[in-house]
C-alpha cells in the first residue's frame, strides 16, 4: 500500500511537470495571440485578441488559469475546427486506443511466446529464425511494411480494406504493422531474460523437487524473467499511442496521432498542446501500472 | 505415506545392510573450447539406508557434479555416463526426464548450497512447499499446506502458518536452509543429497543446521549423501565417508577409519591441514598439499594424485589399484597395500 501512494504521488509529481512543459512549449513556439488573429491581421485586432484571451497576465496567473480549466476537461477551442479540443480529443483517442492495444496484443502474443522459444534453444533453428525476425522488424521502416501489407493483401488479394475505420478489419493491418515494429525488443529482451532466469538456482531447486517442466517455465521461470518486459512494453504501448501518425496516415485513421500532426501543420496549438497533454498524461498512467505490476510479479519491488 | 509406516524402525547409529544407491562407474564430461573436460571420472558409490554418507574434497573436485549427476540435473551440455547407477532397485539411466521427475522431491530430493538464491523470489515459501508436496501426492490444498506447517515445526521454524505467507527475501539465510531442508523433506524421501548445505551460512547457524539435519534424519530415516569440503562436518554427522579428488575417490571408509587411520597420502594432506584438538601444538604451523589439481582434460594415466605427492615413485604412473579391508576401508594407492601400513609415520612432512 505505501508503495503504491508512493508510485502515485511520484506520478502526479510527473503529470504536474509535463502540465508545465506542455503549457510553457506553447508560450515558447511563437506569439499566440498572433496565431490566433490569423494572417493578416492588423495590430490592434492583434493586441485586442491578447486582451480577449488574457494573454497579456503574467505567465503563472495564465498556467494556474489554464491548468484549472485542464482540470475541469476544458483544454480550450480548437483555431481550426472551432469547437473544443477536448471534444476532439475524445473523438480522435478511442481510435489511436484501438489501434494500439491492437498492435500491443499483436506484438506481445507474438514476441513473449517467440523469445520463450528461442530462450530454451539458444542457438538452435528455432532461435535463429526468431533472430532473423527480428533484425527483419528492426530494420525494415514501418510505412515500407505497411505498403507492403496493403500490395499484398489490399490489392490483390483484396483480403482487407486499406483505409478509414469503419470496421475492426480496417484495423487488422495497421494494427500488425504498428505491433510488429515492438516485436523485435520485446521478444529480444524475453529471450535474454528466460535465458538468465532458467540458469538461477531457484530453477534448479524446482527441478531437484520434481516440478513439471511447464510449472518450472512457465511459473517459476517466466514470471521472473517477464519483469524488464513489463517495463519496456509500457513505454512501446505509450509509443504505439502517439507515434502512430506514420500508420494513421497511411491508412487514413484519424486517430490522435494524426490529429496531432495537421494541427502542427496549421498552427493550431491548443489542439497540439492538448494531444500532448493527454498522451503524456496516458504515459504516466502506463508507467504507474508498468511499476504496480512489477510489484506484483516481484514481491522484493514491494519494500521501501 | 502409508505405505513407509511398514518399515520396520530402524535403531539409532545401526544402518540396515540393503543398499538404497548402487553406482558404478559414474563419469561427468564437460565439453569445452579446449576439448573434453572429465569432471567425473568413474566414481564407484553405494549407500545403504538411512546412513550418511559424506562426500570430502576440494573444489573442483567433481563433488557437486556427482550429486547432479545422480539427480540428473547436470548443466545444459554436460554428460553423464555409468555403468550403473541403481536407486531403490530402479535403475535410473532407464528412466526418462518425466519418470525421473517423478522421484526428485519425492523419493530423492537435494539440498544446496545457496539458501539466498535456492528460493524463488516471487512466490511465498507456502506456495513453494505447498506445490511441492502436491506435485507428488494427490493432496487438497489444505493438507498440502498443514503438512508444510508441520515440517517447518520439524526444522525448527516456529510460528509456521505464518511464515506460509513469507516472501524468502523477508527470512534469514539460515531460515531459508530450513525452509529448503523442509521442501526436501515435504514426501519424505528415502535419499537426500546436501551439496554443502552449511557453507554459506555463519558457522553459529552451521551447528545448528547439522545438528537439524541428524535429528531429522533420526526421525524419517532417509539415507544422507553430505556433499563438503570440511572434515569437521563430515566427522560430526557421517557413518561413512569418501575423499574425492581430481574426479575421483581416493580413500572411502567409516568416519573412524578414516579419521584414525587415513591411508591415502592426500588424505592425510588434508588432515594436516586443519588444526586437531589435542594433537596440533598452539602456534604449530599448519600443514599444505603442494602443487595444484592435475588438468582434468582428456585422459590421465596412473594415479591424479601423483605429481603432488611426497612418496610418488615410478609405480604411480599406473592407475593404483583399489586395496580394501575385510571392515570395508578403501584405498586408491599404490602404496597402500604393500603392508599393514608402509607410510604409517605420522603426517607432519607436509611442509
Amino acid at each position: 500500500m505505501g508503495y503504491f501512494l508512493k508510485r502515485l504521488g511520484l506520478a502526479l509529481l510527473v503529470a504536474l511537470v509535463v502540465s508545465v512543459i506542455s503549457f510553457g512549449a506553447l508560450r515558447i513556439s511563437g506569439d499566440i495571440a498572433t496565431a490566433i488573429a490569423g494572417e493578416g491581421a492588423s495590430s490592434e485586432d492583434i493586441e485586442f485578441t491578447r486582451k480577449q484571451h488574457g494573454l497579456d497576465r503574467p505567465l503563472p496567473i495564465q498556467y494556474l488559469d489554464w491548468l484549472s480549466h485542464a482540470l475541469q476537461g476544458d483544454l480550450g477551442t480548437s483555431l481550426y475546427f472551432r469547437v473544443p479540443v477536448a471534444e476532439l480529443i475524445g473523438d480522435r483517442l478511442p481510435i489511436s486506443l484501438a489501434l494500439g492495444c491492437l498492435a500491443l496484443i499483436f506484438a506481445v502474443s507474438l514476441a513473449v511466446p517467440l523469445g520463450v522459444v528461442a530462450a530454451l534453444k539458444p542457438n538452435s533453428i528455432v532461435d535463429r529464425l526468431a533472430l532473423w525476425l527480428a533484425v527483419v522488424g528492426q530494420a525494415m521502416p514501418t510505412f515500407w511494411f505497411a505498403l507492403l501489407m496493403i500490395v499484398v493483401f489490399g490489392a490483390w488479394l483484396r483480403w482487407l480494406p486499406i483505409s478509414g475505420n469503419e470496421s475492426w478489419k480496417n484495423f487488422i493491418m495497421p494494427a500488425i504493422a504498428l505491433g510488429y515494429y515492438a516485436t523485435p525488443a520485446i521478444m529480444r529482451l524475453t529471450r535474454a531474460g528466460m535465458i538468465e532466469v532458467l540458469g538461477l538456482d531457484y530453477i534448479r531447486t524446482a527441478r531437484a523437487m520434481g516440478l513439471r517442466s511447464g510449472t518450472v517455465l512457465f511459473k517459476h521461470a517466466l514470471r521472473n524473467a517477464v519483469i524488464p518486459v513489463v517495463s519496456l512494453t509500457a513505454v512501446q504501448f505509450g509509443f504505439m499511442l502517439g507515434g502512430s501518425i506514420v500508420i494513421e496516415s497511411i491508412f487514413s485513421l484519424h486517430g490522435a496521432g494524426h490529429l496531432a500532426w495537421i494541427s502542427i501543420s496549421r498552427s493550431d496549438l491548443p489542439v497540439v498542446q492538448g494531444v500532448v497533454l493527454v498522451l503524456a498524461l496516458i504515459y504516466i498512467l502506463l508507467t504507474l501500472l508498468a511499476d504496480l505490476l512489477n510489484a506484483w510479479l516481484d514481491p522484493r519491488l514491494r519494500i521501501e | 505415506m502409508a505405505d513407509r509406516d511398514t518399515t520396520p524402525p530402524r535403531s539409532d547409529g545401526a544402518p540396515s545392510p540393503a543398499p538404497l544407491l548402487v553406482v558404478r562407474n559414474l563419469r561427468v564430461t564437460l565439453p569445452t573450447l579446449g576439448g573434453d573436460l572429465h569432471a567425473v571420472r568413474g566414481v564407484d558409490l553405494s549407500v545403504r539406508a538411512g546412513e550418511t554418507f559424506g562426500i570430502v574434497g576440494e573444489s573442483g573436485c567433481g563433488k557437486s557434479l556427482t550429486s547432479l549427476a545422480l539427480m540428473n540435473l547436470l548443466p545444459r551440455h554436460a554428460r553423464r555416463g555409468a555403468d550403473r547407477i541403481e536407486f531403490a532397485g530402479q535403475d535410473l539411466q532407464a528412466l526418462g526426464e518425466r519418470q525421473m521427475g517423478d522421484l526428485r522431491g519425492n523419493s530423492m530430493s537435494m539440498v544446496f548450497q545457496q539458501p539466498m538464491s535456492c528460493l524463488n523470489p516471487a512466490y511465498t515459501i507456502g506456495n513453494q512447499l505447498v506445490s511441492v508436496f502436491r506435485r507428488h501426492r494427490k493432496v487438497g490444498r489444505s493438507e498440502a499446506t498443514e503438512r508444510a506447517v508441520y515440517l517447518l515445526d520439524k526444522v525448527g521454524i516456529t510460528g509456521g502458518r505464518r511464515r506460509l505467507g513469507q516472501y524468502p527475501h523477508q527470512l534469514s539465510g539460515g531460515l531459508r536452509q530450513r525452509v529448503m531442508i523442509a521442501m526436501a523433506l515435504m514426501c519424505e524421501p528415502d535419499l537426500i543429497i546436501a551439496d554443502e548445505p552449511t557453507t554459506a551460512l555463519d558457522v553459529t547457524i552451521q551447528a545448528q543446521i547439522l545438528h537439524l539435519l541428524a535429528e531429522l534424519q533420526q526421525e524419517f530415516g532417509m539415507s544422507i549423501i553430505l556433499i563438503t569440503h570440511d572434515l569437521g562436518i563430515v566427522a560430526r554427522i557421517a557413518n561413512r565417508v569418501a575423499v574425492m579428488y581430481a574426479g575421483e575417490f581416493v580413500e572411502v571408509g567409516s568416519v573412524d577409519q578414516l579419521y584414525s587411520d587415513p591411508r591415502h597420502p592426500y588424505t592425510r594432506g588434508l588432515f594436516d591441514c586443519i588444526p586437531q584438538p589435542g594433537k596440533t601444538p598452539p602456534g604449530a604451523r599448519l600443514g599444505f598439499i603442494p602443487g595444484i589439481v592435475p588438468s582434468l582434460f582428456g585422459k590421465t594415466a596412473g594415479c591424479a594424485f601423483a605429481t603432488r605427492c611426497a612418496k610418488a615413485g615410478d609405480a604411480c604412473r599406473d592407475a593404483p589399484p583399489w586395496h580394501g579391508d575385510a571392515d570395508g576401508h578403501e584405498v586408491r594407492c599404490h602404496f597402500a597395500g604393500a603392508g599393514p601400513n608402509p607410510t604409517a609415520a605420522p603426517p607432519s612432512q607436509g611442509t
